[in-house]
């Protein structure tokens, strides 16, 4: 793994990339642990890496180029039906592609859409641009909800087309089937499919940070009037920001269609949103390394530790004798959960687990970021 | 020589407020300028219809013979214009050297594909970047600093960082925007050699905006006196300091004709 920052280490730094470091073999290990320890959560763990890659993409719109958005959800959502359409036997198109080919019109139509979004709002900033992206978040879902005639509504679209993987030989499975497309039911498959795309995505994302354009980014989220006069267009830069971070959440899409083999509008609401937003800022916003982390962290913390609570807290009020554990159900105050979490997080550690180097400074120097001002155009 | 920045009749009004009044102004390739003026004068405001932050109400502002009065600030400094802020604006968190390499965002092509692809060409380019941003920051004495955030460097290194960051663009024209403010007597001293140094080696032509008569008075080829939005005198440092109208703006009716009252 790169150094976390280019420069030569301290010692704090040289730990949190230790850690970092044994994060990733984690990862590439996990599908071996969890079947060597019988946690029986892989089920959750593919979707939390997609989530994962959702976070990645919104970590160059919020992280990087400063602008917050609140409606990214809407991106994921226009990934997975634009794959749904091109694959799936439910689509109105008069002709079916490949998973493949679906993955990356996905990923250059949610990139056209982050155009789209982006224009109507380049003069916003801060407050008024969360509400106009948070209101497209909630446009989309529902115009898909709404246009029965193309995308069956609620009903969602079923099935998706799967990947094609002809050179894995799946005789392994047993010699009857003789499958060349990932099923939902190869988890294993699944995640490391997922996981080389999320390697793809930062990847991509690291260069684009270190090169001229992330530059751009950062210089305009410190003070559009000083990037302004240093030559940068503002225009043209914030483009480039909603439009390459929407493109990573096509490849989110597209995944989590294909491996649910359904889409329907309510899976892309605005918790979705909240929960990616909530992934960057736990893990420190701006710091690849650490997104990724808050999104697992984040997303284990939603998908399986509020669902097996319940089921330790019962056998801890039975060895105890508390019978009122043993009836408490955590499933229904998730959110109450997921919120106390956020807010101590926020209380306790406010620049993330591995803030990037930015963050850091603004929130321990005792004062807040400075709000660059509007250039002023009249 | 030719003139590279010629304002015509170049007016700003804000509501009823006209912050620069009918003023016509140019400066010589290669010449030292200055505009000086009490507080609320107009000298910013006009800096800013230079750097394209303001657009002109009326009026031609012409760069290197060609209009600039309704261009956006990064097609102004693309075409040549640099500039630092009176409130200095660095890009805090980020070190030295890249904001150094921010300044030099208009001269460098590479596309983002080459940047995920890393192509030689890029690479190269990227290359070349770094090592014009550390002979800049040589030239501004920063050189040993580079890595270091530009909101952690002393005052006086901040100014000097954001003179090398509008260096990075190649301008031909600088407007440095009291660059000396906040300074002690001797670090003016050395900024103001250290501009004189930097116009020689880059030939550049200058346009400062300053408080300090002494500074200013030090360096200039010729002096511009605003005042109330409006241009009151013109010409030599010698000629400006001993212009009645001057004399009055700066200190008052009183001490042009100090028996014309009668007063003790």
């Amino acid at each position: 793994m790169e150094s976390l920052s280019g420069r030569p280490s301290t010692p704090g730094e040289a730990l949190r990339n230790a850690f970092l470091t044994t994060f990733f073999v984690f990862l590439v290990a996990y599908p071996a642990l969890d079947r060597q320890l019988h946690l029986g959560a892989m089920g959750s763990m593919n979707p939390i890496l997609i989530y994962v890659i959702l976070a990645l993409g919104l970590n160059i719109v919020v992280g990087f180029a400063g602008l917050l958005d609140l409606g990214y959800a809407a991106f994921f959502a226009i990934g997975g039906y634009t794959a749904a359409f091109l694959t799936s036997p439910a689509s109105p198109l008069p002709f079916r592609a490949d998973f493949w080919l679906a993955l990356v019109a996905a990923w250059a139509v949610a990139a056209l859409f982050g155009l789209i979004l982006g224009a109507p709002t380049l003069r916003l900033r801060g407050d008024y641009l969360a509400i106009v992206t948070l209101a497209f978040g909630e446009i989309v879902p529902r115009v898909f909800l709404n246009l029965e005639g193309l995308t069956r509504g609620s009903r969602g679209m079923s099935p998706v087309g799967r990947p094609h993987l002809p050179w894995i030989d799946f005789t392994a499975n047993g010699p009857a089937v003789e499958q060349k497309e990932l099923f939902a039911t190869d988890q294993v498959l699944w995640y490391y499919l997922i996981f080389l795309i999320g390697a793809l995505s930062i990847f991509i994302i690291v260069r684009l940070r270190d090169s001229r354009l992330g530059r751009a980014w950062m210089a305009m989220r410190e003070d559009e009037i000083a990037a302004a006069s240093s030559g940068i267009d503002l225009v043209q830069t914030k483009l480039a920001a909603f439009a390459l971070g929407a493109s990573f959440s096509g490849f989110a899409g597209s995944l989590f269609a294909s491996m649910l083999q359904f889409i329907d509008p309510f899976q892309f609401q605005f918790d979705i949103s909240i929960m990616v937003l909530s992934m960057i800022i736990l893990g420190g916003i701006g710091n690849i390394w650490g997104v990724v982390f808050g999104g697992v962290l984040m997303g284990s913390f939603n998908l399986i530790l509020t669902d097996r609570a319940t089921g330790w807290l019962h056998g801890l009020g039975g060895a105890i004798g508390l019978p009122f554990l043993q009836q408490a159900d955590l499933a229904s105050s998730k959110f109450l959960i997921y919120g106390l979490a956020l807010v101590l997080m926020m209380t306790l550690r406010p620049e993330g687990i591995f803030p990037s180097r930015q963050r850091q400074a603004e929130l321990h120097a005792g004062q807040p970021a400075e709000a660059p001002t509007a250039v002023e155009a009249s | 020589m030719a003139a590279i920045l010629e304002a015509h009749r170049i007016t700003k009004r804000f509501g009823g407020l006209v912050a620069v009044n009918d003023v016509d102004f140019f400066i010589e390739e290669g010449a030292i300028a200055s505009l000086i003026g009490p507080n609320g004068a107009g000298k910013t405001t006009f800096f800013n219809m230079v750097a394209g932050l303001f657009r002109p109400t009326s009026g031609s502002m012409r760069f290197r013979n060609r209009e600039i009065g309704g261009l956006q600030p990064h097609q102004i400094a693309r075409l040549g214009v640099g500039r630092t802020f009176q409130n200095i604006r660095l890009f805090g968190t980020m070190s030295a050297i890249d904001n150094v390499l921010v300044g030099m965002h208009s001269r460098l092509r590479a596309s983002p594909l080459a940047a995920i692809l890393r192509t030689p060409g890029q690479r190269a380019e990227e290359a070349r970047a770094h090592g014009r941003a550390i002979e800049l920051l040589g030239l501004v004495g920063l050189e040993e600093r580079r890595e270091e955030w530009a909101r952690n460097l002393p005052y006086g290194d901040q100014r000097r960082l954001e003179l090398a960051r509008a260096l990075a663009s190649d301008p031909t024209l600088l407007l440095l925007d009291e660059p000396t403010a906040g300074m002690n007597p001797q670090e003016k001293t050395s900024l103001m050699r250290l501009v004189e140094r930097v116009r020689a080696q880059l030939h550049l032509t200058i346009l400062i905006i300053e408080h300090d008569m002494k500074v200013v008075m030090g360096i200039s080829d010729r002096v511009t006196v605003l005042d109330h939005g409006q241009k009151i005198a013109e010409g030599t440092p010698y000629e400006v300091q001993h212009d009645t109208h001057v004399i009055e703006a700066y200190l008052g009716r009183a001490a042009v004709t100090p028996r014309a009252n009668g007063s003790a």
